[in-house]
């Protein structure tokens, strides 16, 4: 078979185009998966040890919270903290499906609650207050229930005096929830301002995407910005952009090493070495906890 | 009396019957010699009425189209009306000065105060110097470098929002639009001195939020607040444009609606016919408004004022545990 040029890019742009969560790759008998950006198979078992990077060309699969923790947090320290936290639908919200059925099928998709996890646990011995965001769950959208989680962890960070870390991974507010998503953003961020005033460390992780509502408040206000190669970070989304301006939009724009080079971001680290390079920093703030 | 077709509304098509009638009047007035006084004052008594009934149940869209009215007063224009010896103050003192953002010190009657506030145009031409109130990430550091000379020196911050949202652009990605909006976020919540917000037009987003956290937030009553236009809700949830009506309704954009969702403190009343029909009476509502809600911030200590914001904020959310 024969296809032209023109449709062989087609065809690749459009498996660019979809969902980014490993469970979506597997092959029948989930012994391999196929890497999203260049194709290659994948044994399951090896991209596991990888920590879910293609080993070919370097792509950072998306995370779930449970693998974010379990890939960054000492094994059997973790405490979850405010589990029963749940979004719902007080203004009845209906879009092309009701909010509260939405809320639903996230709950079954993703086998989590609630967008965020969070929770205390161990980083090499070092005690953080820490929150992973799970893209999987209503596209890591900020509700009311993830504002107040987030919330309750840096509250919880400074009563137990010790460094918070967020793993972001987000498409911004949540508008099923109208203003009130919008004011997640003003309730997190203030409090991070008593974080900074009690001098606790917090440690923002950006991970692939973070936009919107997220990164324009508590993914953005680190005293440290961690980024994970080639995430999407930015204030607006690429589409927006490129819709306002009738541009083209340049090359890696919006990309972690892109927020490198312009300032954002303080360290663009591969997802091996990122528990070194948090450890390093735990370490040099040295809080041992009350 | 002049006959202006172009501010209305497409919802407003029975005012512009009625005007179309009183031209009709005055024609035939010109050409005989026929005295219309009597029935032109009876048509103009109608265009109030039908205004009154009009405005007073208008549905969300109608309310974003009043709130996103070219003639709608701007923030220049209410600072004119409600403060003496305006100063303009420029720049972030890093990057530029942004003009969709207006920074500045004034006196409120006899206080001194510092006011922030986007900035939109009232024509093509002006919008376009305005970047229609859309900020850039210099615009909110000048928002917060002016707001810190406010806490410095003990005086009072208002702000006047009105934005369709912060712009999104390569520059304002480049230079942090996100860390500009969460970093006044932070800030705002800190202050030291009472903080006043109120929504003049648009309430659009991060955008707005990013100079809106006062001890109190009002809206004028035909403004709206929400956490994205009821135009890329429709195309993002519903996936059609056209569909900004139902996105308007379910999304609670309205001030009547935030009131009960306790996401602001108080209504200010618009003219009949929304603002613009009258820019004086609604800064008098404004500065009216402003003075009463002012008085028992100013007999708080910066603790108290501080504690008090981050308690406003703090509560909001809704949501289930157990």
């Amino acid at each position: 078979m024969t296809i032209s040029i023109h449709d062989f890019f087609k065809k690749k742009k459009k498996r660019k185009a979809q969902a980014h969560t490993s469970e979506k790759l597997d092959i029948p008998g989930n012994l391999w998966v196929r890497c999203y950006r260049c194709g290659t198979t994948i044994y399951s078992k090896d991209l596991e040890t990888a920590l879910k990077v293609c080993p070919k060309c370097n792509y950072h699969f998306r995370l779930s919270a449970s693998e974010r923790i379990s890939f960054t947090v000492d094994e059997g320290t973790f405490e979850e903290i405010n589990p029963h936290i749940k979004s719902t639908d007080f203004l009845s919200f209906v879009d092309s499906k009701p909010y509260a059925k939405r809320l639903k099928d996230a709950e079954m998709k993703s086998g989590l609650p609630e967008v965020i996890v969070t929770g205390e646990g161990k980083i090499n011995g070092w005690s953080v207050a820490v929150g992973a965001m799970d893209f999987s769950f209503m596209g890591g959208s900020m509700g009311s229930a993830v504002g107040e989680k987030v919330t309750r962890l840096f509250e919880h960070a400074l009563h137990r005096k010790i460094p918070a870390i967020i793993f972001s991974s987000s498409g911004g507010a949540r508008m099923q929830e109208g203003i009130m998503s919008l004011m997640q953003m003003a309730k997190t961020s203030s409090a991070l301002g008593r974080l900074r005033e009690n001098c606790i460390p917090y440690i923002c992780v950006l991970t692939d995407p973070t936009t919107g509502g997220t990164t324009a408040s508590f993914a953005m206000l680190g005293d440290i910005h961690i980024a994970e190669p080639n995430a999407l970070i930015g204030f607006a989304g690429p589409r927006v952009i490129e819709q306002t301006i009738r541009q083209k939009l340049p090359a890696g724009f919006q990309r972690s090493e892109y927020l490198e080079e312009h300032g954002m971001v303080d360290i663009v680290s591969p997802r091996k070495d990122l528990k070194k390079v948090l450890t390093n920093i735990l370490s040099f703030f040295d809080f041992k906890g009350e | 009396m002049e006959l202006d077709y172009k501010s209305l509304l497409p919802f407003e098509k029975p005012i512009a019957e009625l005007y179309k009638k009183i031209e009709d009047l005055q024609k035939m007035a010109r050409h005989g010699k026929i005295n219309l006084e009597e029935e032109t004052k009876l048509i103009q008594k109608r265009i109030q009425k039908t205004r009154r009934e009009l405005f007073a149940e208008l549905t969300p869209l109608q309310t974003v189209q009043v709130a996103r009215h070219m003639g709608r007063p701007t923030t220049l224009d209410y600072i004119g009306q409600i403060f003496e010896g305006f100063v303009e103050l420029r720049g972030d003192r890093n990057f530029s000065n942004d003009p969709a953002m207006i920074c500045g010190i004034g006196k409120l009657d006899d206080l001194s105060c510092v006011v922030v506030g986007h900035q939109k145009g009232k024509n093509t031409k002006e919008n376009i110097a305005r970047n229609f109130g859309m900020a850039q990430p210099e615009g909110y550091r000048k928002a917060l470098r002016v707001m810190r000379v406010a806490d410095r020196f003990g005086k009072p911050i208002i702000s006047f929002v009105d934005t369709p949202g912060a712009y999104p652009g390569i520059g304002a990605e480049e230079r942090g639009q996100a860390e500009a909006i969460a970093k006044n976020l932070r800030a705002m919540a800190e202050l030291h001195v009472p903080f006043i917000t109120i929504i003049t037009g648009e309430g659009g987003s991060g955008g707005a939020l990013g100079i809106g956290m006062g001890n109190k937030v009002m809206m004028l009553e035909f403004s709206i607040y929400s956490v994205i236009s009821p135009e890329g809700c429709a195309s993002i949830l519903f996936r059609d444009a056209t569909k900004a009506s139902l996105a308007a309704e379910a999304m609670k954009i309205t001030a009547k609606d935030l009131l009960k969702l306790g996401v602001i403190d108080e209504i200010i009343k618009e003219p009949i016919g929304g603002a613009h029909q009258d820019t004086k009476l609604t800064a008098q509502n404004i500065k009216k408004a402003i003075l009463t809600n002012l008085k028992p911030l100013m007999h708080m200590t910066s603790r108290e004022l501080i504690a008090d914001r981050y308690n406003k904020f703090r509560k909001m959310g809704i949501f289930e545990n157990g």
